[in-house]
């Protein structure tokens, strides 16, 4: 019999694929329901406990971690989007002294390995005698951030029209006017994106935050802390929680363009 | 300018001694310009010529390196593009994306704080007959459209000079012929100056009052077009507006009313007043259909110019007229432009041909030929590049059928 490579071999492969995918989040997910104890390990019963609950544990610290986790993520993201997208319109619309070393610079960060990076943060902090605690935190996610800002922000900035800035200009818009009403917001879908990214990167790091972090603890260090005792099903919760946030917001933006952009079809 | 007001009308427009280098090279070497209030002024050139660069030195997007710009005689050269009361269609319209039609067409009115913006926009999407399509974003709209919404969005500011900066190169053949006739009636309508530029000399002769031809950063040659056409001062203006078939020889005899020139053994007359250059060794030249085609050589008339014998070495319909291209020894290729008046050409490929054209038709440029640069004058009429004009204009009749 002729083996249909197409019909069969393909579909196999991706269900197999997504499958080693998902069956961690499953996983994640389903042990989030668990009646557990101690341990989150072997399966004890179905509870809402955990989700209903999910500060009551160890005195709160697993919300303790995520809320440190959210400030450290808000604020490493704010400062990273806006210095980001100033180099960014600085390196692709101006001409000066060491933008080609600011680019290489700017790159320096995403190639160098985290144990680099934060072995080499940690060390100039104790140097300088700064203390760790939120503040170091915040400056490394910024650091690193702002790369990638810039990377996303700069391919935008590249593919606007100068004619449009030009045309604000002509049509008596003084540069203030110019730069809000017609560069920004043409910028936005790129700065959103870079800010989404910028979030999602601190949110997650667990490397660079574990070398400056001090006694201050994030969601990803807590997971890491706990899993030597065995992770409490309340992590599950808020992991499954942040899944669950995240694909909404895709989803809905996904269906909110389609019906877009089948109006403008419609109207066009 | 105030915000809040209006210019009351068109301005003049004045360049003296203009300047503007680049890192590398000069765009405009030296000009002097003077646009009258109200007037339709075409500057007409070749890709590279610096006419886009001189619109955006008087829109202020561009800084001189040297001379000023003054509009309706106040000095504007050191004001922003802002501050200046001049708005530009631009090349590739430059409509903001993320506007609506309405709120581009009322961005202008609302920097300068006028009052009733919205109806104001209203009233000049009515003018270009668009208001139905306020709503729209810019990207749901045709090119035609796009292009008539940056017109709107540049004349509701009723500015003292409005440049169009080749704002009809995007278009196709047709929608370009209906635009220029309705951007001509606008101006009429509103009455601005009008500052057009463009590498279209049929588009710069049905639209402009006046048009200054421009080459290598220099104008070349200034005026009606009907002048311009009849008769031009340069090579370059006798190639560049229309085509010419041009000769170079010495004078050999002058009267008060003209000059006759030796051309390789013909003696060509030319009018006096048609011919900028009296003695020595000169360019005459006479546009294509002004030419006659005769099987027979034509009978020596004191009124006409005859050359010839000559083989003709393509034929070419196009409708109204057929083209020739006459060999001529010692002379070289020259093109005649013959009326179909009747059934079929006149002359086939081969044939033994003259020509001959009214002395009062010829023309002399103020150009000094040189030596020995009887092909620098030649239109670029080898066969190969004849089939691929025919190609060019038959792909043209297709795309509009």
């Amino acid at each position: 019999m002729k083996i249909s490579l197409g019909k069969w071999l393909l579909p196999l492969y991706s269900a197999l694929a997504l499958l080693f995918l998902m069956v961690p989040i499953a996983y994640t997910f389903v042990f989030s329901f668990n009646d557990s104890l101690k341990s989150n390990i072997t399966w004890r019963g179905f509870t809402f406990d955990k989700w209903l609950n999910v500060c009551a544990v160890q005195n709160g610290a697993v919300c303790e971690a995520f809320g440190n986790s959210l400030v450290i993520g808000s604020v490493a993201t704010v400062l990273a989007t806006v210095m980001g997208t100033m180099i960014a319109i600085a390196i692709v619309r101006y001409r000066f002294r060491f933008r080609s070393a600011t680019s290489l610079l700017l790159f320096l960060p995403m190639a160098t390995p985290e144990v680099v990076l934060g072995a080499g943060l940690a060390a100039q902090f104790l140097s300088l005698g700064v203390a760790k605690d939120m503040t170091t935190i915040i400056l490394a996610h910024t650091m690193f951030c702002i790369s990638f800002v810039v990377v996303t922000v700069k391919a935008r900035v590249a593919s606007l029209d100068p004619a449009l800035e030009e045309a604000g200009r002509d049509l008596y818009g003084s540069s203030a006017q110019v730069f809000l009403r017609v560069t920004l917001p043409l910028l936005v879908p790129g700065i959103l994106a870079a800010a989404l990214l910028s979030f999602a990167l601190s949110f997650d790091d667990f490397i660079i935050t574990n070398f400056n972090s001090g006694a201050v603890t994030t969601f990803p260090k807590y997971i890491y802390i706990s899993a030597a005792r065995g992770i409490p099903a309340e992590a599950n919760v808020i992991a499954s929680a942040v899944f669950i946030f995240a694909l909404v917001v895709v989803v809905t933006a996904q269906v909110s363009s389609a019906a877009r952009a089948k109006r403008l079809a419609k109207e066009a | 300018m105030a915000s809040g007001t209006f210019a009351d009308a068109g301005a003049d427009l004045e360049l003296v001694g203009i300047q503007k280098r680049f890192p590398g090279f000069t765009a405009i070497e030296h000009l002097d310009l003077s646009i009258p209030a109200g007037s339709f002024f075409a500057l007409l050139g070749p890709s590279g010529c610096g006419k886009t660069t001189t619109l955006r030195l008087v829109a202020g997007l561009e800084e001189p390196t040297a001379g000023s710009i003054l509009i309706g005689g106040t000095d504007v050269t050191q004001q922003k593009a802002f501050q200046r009361p001049v708005n530009t269609v631009f090349q590739s319209y430059a409509l903001f994306p993320h506007m609506t039609v309405l709120e581009n067409v009322a961005f202008g009115l609302r920097r300068r704080k006028i009052a009733d913006p919205v109806g104001k926009a209203h009233e000049a999407l009515r003018l270009v007959e668009l208001d139905h399509l306020a709503a729209r974003k810019p990207q749901q709209l045709s090119g035609g459209q796009q292009q008539r919404v940056a017109l709107a969005r540049a004349i509701v500011n009723k500015p003292a000079l409005l440049l169009l900066d080749e704002p009809l190169g995007a278009l196709d053949l047709k929608l370009r012929r209906q635009m220029q006739l309705e951007l001509k009636t606008i101006q009429e309508e509103v009455g601005l100056t009008f500052l057009h530029v463009t590498h279209d000399q049929e588009e710069a002769m049905t639209m402009a009052d006046t048009i200054a031809v421009m080459n290598k950063g220099r104008i070349e040659q200034m005026g009606a077009p009907e002048v311009l056409y009849e008769l031009p001062k340069t090579a370059f203006v006798a190639n560049f507006l229309g085509q010419s078939n041009l000769f170079t020889g010495p004078v050999i005899g002058s009267t008060s009313t003209s000059i006759t020139v030796d051309v390789a053994g013909h003696r060509v007359v030319v009018p006096a007043d048609r011919a900028h250059r009296h003695a020595g060794e000169v360019t005459i030249g006479v546009r294509p259909e002004k030419m006659w085609l005769h099987r027979k050589a034509p009978a020596e008339a004191a009124d006409r110019n005859i050359m010839g014998p000559g083989r003709v070495i393509d034929v070419s319909f196009s409708g109204v007229s057929t083209q020739y291209l006459v060999a001529v020894p010692y002379i070289g290729t020259l093109i005649v432009f013959a009326q179909n008046m009747a059934f079929g050409p006149v002359a086939d490929v081969g044939d033994e041909v003259w020509l001959d054209w009214h002395v009062e038709h010829g023309f002399g440029l103020e150009d000094e030929p040189i030596p020995g640069a009887g092909p620098r004058f030649a239109a670029d009429t080898d066969t190969r590049s004849i089939a691929a004009q025919r190609r060019e204009s038959l792909v043209t009749e297709l795309e509009e059928a």
